[in-house]
């Protein structure tokens, strides 16, 4: 029974447990966790349950109330959406686990039921978008989750975090209504939302004005919501301002699931042949995620705080997903696809461990970052092998996705990509370099220091915060130094996409 | 016309009294005849919340949370919601895939298909109406 409804379940637990969480916080506010923890818990296996199925029987269709496709909801799990929805799953697991302690000191108390059931709510809208083989179903997922995404920044105590939401609301919004246009304009001439028929219809309309306008409307929409380079204007200030676990998660996941849906709506819902010859669209991807890459690393090194260093960094990390997907071949397309899973895990650590500073010291700047090493050696330990990973050191999983998308383009006679990517990677170097010489071997000033604490005196952070981190930060290094089951999934998963090229 | 005397207006107060359990009344039949016609769990829900709003207009914010306590309103928005699940629920309990209303044990699969759209916009109902009277307090709230 569970295993032949798993693809409905996996989305049906967090999405009823957002609503028994405020039920449970009328009787008691600390068991809303509870259920949280145990809600993903269920979504996790039960995508892990999904992704082995997929890869030992292949493709799984689910129909929802039994209606055939292409007239009713299809969910359909191959080998693309199970491997990045084991991902985000994952990353909801751990990030349940982080937030029990810090929440508590980053929301509100009265406001924590509210936070349990809306951050359900987002993972639950971001698993429905990546399982979903419906456009219009993408469409309902994508505005859940967005809407939940925006109440989760503005969660915050901060002031500023009011103004950062508001300014991902109104982007969002755009991106949203710009993506619904895409779908009401393909349905409009196809009659069809389903995707893989969509796929079988399109063809014989590429050249429709409908079709083209349509896919406009897709492009720019996904990349606002995606964040790609030069529409990336609000995720700085919704990164840097939300609470630290809505950050990792809004960085390991959100931005992972909107370059989801523009791979399905290049390669699936649009064909290969379509992108490069009729609109041509992989050329303007690959000036754009270029500059993203270098861009992203140039405005990271100028930040003073953390969260936003991050924040920037990210835009330079999306720039390498997108950059794989426009050199269209297959091995590009695989580290494009592997980096989902990569960036997830190291930016997913250096957010924790932001938040874990955070927590102990109510140091943001990464001018206090001096002298932690000793402080917290454990929390300082992930962060150094996470920044290592960003900046592509070999053994760690940063290197593994660089290898391949350099290996792409080199494929696909694209050399000039690989200084694009070299140089990226040093500047990474650089602001992740700096931090960690000032993390060992610099010198707390006493200025900084907090309360009545010795500055040398070791004082982690509290153990629920911790183990989700390092266990990141471990997958890191496992999954760099034995890449072969992750760039397996995101093989298979970019043969599917490309078929072939 | 200070606040006390604007409620204890009698006109309005006995036309309130009186419009109320019409209101809500048209309010079932809408989302009953959801299935068939025009209408269903969102229009009704609207009607249902508004019905009891009116109310809220007319009585003041205090007798309206008499009446439906705040925990009484997020137990309906919530109520709603799993009356929905739980339907799906018992498809998949009764052999069929989630919100198969063919697979339940009904004489044949147009009733089952009835019954449970029924019961499906009952529940969407419910929690509309919940959450347009939470909005309208909390909204209300904000303006005291």
């Amino acid at each position: 029974m569970i295993k032949e409804h798993a693809p409905v379940l996996v989305i049906l637990v967090p999405l009823l447990s957002a609503v028994l969480v405020p039920l449970v916080g009328m009787l008691r506010n600390r068991f809303c966790w509870h259920v949280a923890f145990a809600a993903t818990h269920v979504s996790f296996l039960l995508s892990g349950l999904l992704l082995f199925r997929v890869q030992t029987n292949g493709k799984i269709s689910y129909r929802l109330g039994g209606w055939e496709p292409p007239w009713g909801i299809e969910y359909v799990i191959d080998e693309l959406n199970s491997f990045v929805l084991v991902t985000i799953a994952f990353i909801g697991f751990l990030a349940t686990l982080y937030a029990r302690k810090s929440v508590v000191a980053e929301i509100e108390p009265v406001r924590i039921p509210a936070f349990y059931s809306i951050f359900l709510l987002f993972l639950a809208g971001l698993l429905g978008i990546v399982i979903t083989g419906d456009i219009f179903n993408l469409y309902v997922f994508l505005e859940i989750s967005s809407l939940a995404g925006y109440a989760l920044i503005a969660a915050s105590r901060k002031r500023e975090a009011l103004l950062a939401s508001y300014n991902y609301l109104i982007l969002g919004t755009i991106a949203a209504t710009f993506i619904l246009i895409g779908i009401g304009y393909l349905y409009m001439v196809t009659g069809s939302l389903n995707m893989a028929d969509l796929r079988e219809r399109l063809p014989a309309l590429y050249h429709s004005k409908v079709v083209l306008t349509a896919f406009a409307f897709f492009s720019v929409g996904i990349s606002l919501k995606l964040a790609l380079f030069p529409l990336h204007v609000w995720l700085p200030n919704a990164y840097t301002y939300a609470p630290s676990v809505v950050s990792a998660v809004m960085a390991a996941t959100a931005t992972k699931v909107g370059a989801y849906v523009l791979f399905r709506i290049m390669f699936t819902v649009f064909r290969v042949e379509f992108d490069l010859e009729v609109v041509s669209i992989t050329s303007i991807l690959l000036v754009l995620s270029s500059a993203a890459i270098i861009l992203g690393s140039v405005l990271a090194i100028a930040q003073t705080n953390i969260k936003r260093m991050l924040a920037y960094s990210s835009v330079g990390q999306i720039g390498y997903i997108v950059l794989g997907a426009s050199i269209v071949n297959e091995t590009a397309m695989t580290g494009s696809l592997v980096h989902i899973l990569n960036h997830a895990l190291m930016k997913g650590t250096l957010f924790f461990i932001a938040g874990c500073v955070l927590y102990r010291t109510g140091i943001e700047d990464i001018a206090g970052l001096r002298g932690m090493g000793r402080r917290m050696p454990f929390s300082m330990a992930a962060f150094t092998v996470a920044g290592l990973s960003m900046a592509g050191v070999p053994l760690t999983v940063g290197f593994v996705s660089k290898w391949y998308l350099a290996l792409g383009a080199l494929r696909a006679d694209l050399w000039y990509l690989v200084p694009v990517i070299l140089v990226s990677s040093l500047l990474t170097a650089v602001y992740f370099g700096r931090i960690i010489e000032s993390i060992y071997f610099g010198r707390a000033e006493d200025g900084h220091s907090s309360g009545s604490l010795s500055r040398e005196r070791m004082h982690e952070a509290p153990t629920g915060m911790l183990v989700p981190a390092l266990l990141l930060a471990v997958l890191c290094l496992v999954f760099g130094i034995s890449a072969s089951t992750t760039v397996g999934y995101a093989e298979a998963a970019a043969r599917l996409l490309l078929g072939g090229r | 016309m200070s606040e006390r005397s604007a409620y204890e207006h009698v006109i309005k107060r006995a036309m309130t009294k009186l419009l109320v359990p019409f209101i809500q009344l048209f309010a079932f039949y809408v989302i009953a005849h959801g299935d068939i016609g025009p209408g269903g769990g969102f229009q009704g829900g609207v009607i249902l919340g508004a019905g009891f709003i009116l109310y809220v207009i007319t009585f003041g914010m205090n007798e309206g949370r008499k009446r439906i306590s705040r925990i009484t309103s997020d137990l309906l928005s919530a109520a709603g919601v799993l009356v929905y699940a739980t339907v799906g629920f018992v498809c998949m309990a009764a052999g069929g895939h989630y919100l198969e209303y063919a697979a339940l044990p009904f004489s044949s699969p147009q009733l089952a298909g009835h019954l449970a759209i029924f019961v499906i916009e009952l529940g969407v109902g419910i929690t509309v109406a919940g959450v347009m009277i939470t909005l309208y307090f909390l909204i209300g709230r904000e303006l005291k």
